[in-house]
């Protein structure tokens, strides 16, 4: 239980995969102007990567022993097909939700997040529920570092910025303060 | 069939004026992740190059045969099987690099630069062309990678490829080499950009201004 919850700490704030592992930068940079859109976002991603977990648990414990090199193909496959059933199993049974994450899904289904994870869990050999705890921690992690991001970008929008590091040149600065505040976290364990 | 441009400006688009890294902000994942040496930034951009071109080379070839409904997903397979290839070629011959790469190998498939350049280029174009666009976004991301790589190692460790350059007085800044050396390293670069653009486009205005007040002059 103990390495469960560690694995899950360590996913969200000491290896946080934005700020540490610089997984899943596009929609970082793109949707972390509002805090609503971010949250959105952080939703639909904690739900993608809970269904690529359990997909690349199945597929490393019960197909890819038999041919390794399939590796690559099969989790793109099988991951973004998944998500896109997920979907219209969500947009039949609650249009709400959908509306919520609908965007949002197609833009994830595989983004270097989800096969980031994927990867990631194959390579540490994490079993079903760690790869799970994994997923939760490295999702509610993204979540954490997008509103985050959105809120210090919401009050950008009110200060005074040098004219030519207006755009994407502050907000990577703003990002890399923020990942050094997150490097505040690895005195707490390290996986 | 959208014929835009001439070969050598398809070739030189994407290595400055349309730089994949620098200027379309694509790719951000590896050319954040794996800078922290020049030797591993090359390596990833010299992955990234064999995938990109193999992958263009393919989608060109094959462009006719491709129903439009599942291209995406066509385009993905051809990149992921260029992917495992170069992830097992580097493994073979280079295991120490393969190792500091680490997962991003793998990730090159999901990299946007090399399925834009399908979606966008090589899916429209015929392959002589394709391959110009390919060998030009490539080499404008292997020029980026170079960037970050030399600057974070020539900062981060006071060396460049693995030669010590300021001798043993250096306190190397070891911020440049850890996570955030990456966002604050493409922040300044970007920085850079910015001016040098917009000093440009004063000189630009300034020379406009001299001419435009010599014809007055000679009118």
């Amino acid at each position: 239980m103990g390495d469960l919850f560690w694995i899950f700490i360590s996913a969200m704030v000491v290896n946080n995969f934005t700020l540490f592992y610089f997984l899943g930068l596009c929609p970082f940079m793109g949707v972390s102007g509002r805090i609503y859109t971010a949250l959105r976002m952080g939703a639909a991603d904690i739900f993608v990567l809970t269904i690529a977990s359990t997909c690349a648990w199945f597929l490393n414990t019960y197909i890819l022993p038999a041919a390794p090199y399939l590796r690559l193909i099969s989790f793109i496959v099988v991951i973004a097909s998944l998500v896109q059933i997920t979907e219209m199993a969500i947009k039949k049974l609650s249009p709400a939700l959908f509306r919520a994450l609908g965007i949002y899904l197609p833009l994830i289904t595989t983004n270097c997040a989800i096969l980031g994870l994927a990867i990631f869990q194959t390579n540490r050999g994490y079993n079903f529920l760690e790869g799970l705890s994994f997923a939760l921690g490295g999702g509610l992690g993204l979540t954490l570092a997008l509103v985050l991001m959105a809120s210090i970008r919401e009050d950008l929008l009110f200060s005074k910025v040098p004219e030519i590091a207006k755009g994407n040149a502050i907000v990577f600065i703003i990002a890399g303060i923020l990942s050094l505040a997150f490097m505040g976290f690895a005195g707490l364990l390290s996986v | 069939m959208p014929r835009k441009g001439t070969p050598g400006q398809v070739l030189t688009r994407g290595i400055w004026r349309e730089n994949p890294v620098l200027i379309q902000m694509l790719g951000l994942c590896p050319a954040l992740a794996v800078t922290n040496t020049v030797e591993n930034a090359l390596a990833m951009g010299g992955a990234t190059f064999f995938v990109l071109f193999c992958s263009s080379l393919l989608v060109s070839s094959f462009k006719r045969f491709i129903p439009q409904e599942v291209r995406i997903s066509t385009f993905i397979l051809i990149i992921a099987t260029f992917v495992t290839i170069a992830d097992m070629t580097l493994e073979a011959i280079v295991p120490e690099i393969h190792k500091a790469l680490g997962a991003f190998i793998a990730l090159i498939v999901v990299n946007c630069i090399i399925l834009g350049r399908q979606e966008a280029f090589a899916s429209k174009n015929s392959v002589p062309r394709a391959l110009l666009d390919a060998v030009g976004t490539g080499i404008g991301f292997i020029i980026a990678m170079f960037l970050m790589g030399a600057l974070r190692e020539v900062v981060g460790y006071g060396s460049f490829l693995g030669y010590p350059l300021f001798g043993s007085s250096y306190e190397p800044w070891i911020i440049m080499i850890l996570p955030p050396g990456g966002f604050l390293s493409i922040g300044f670069i970007l920085i850079a950009l910015n001016w040098w653009q917009r000093r440009q486009l004063e000189r630009a205005k300034a020379r406009e201004l001299v001419e435009g007040a010599l014809v007055g002059r000679a009118a």
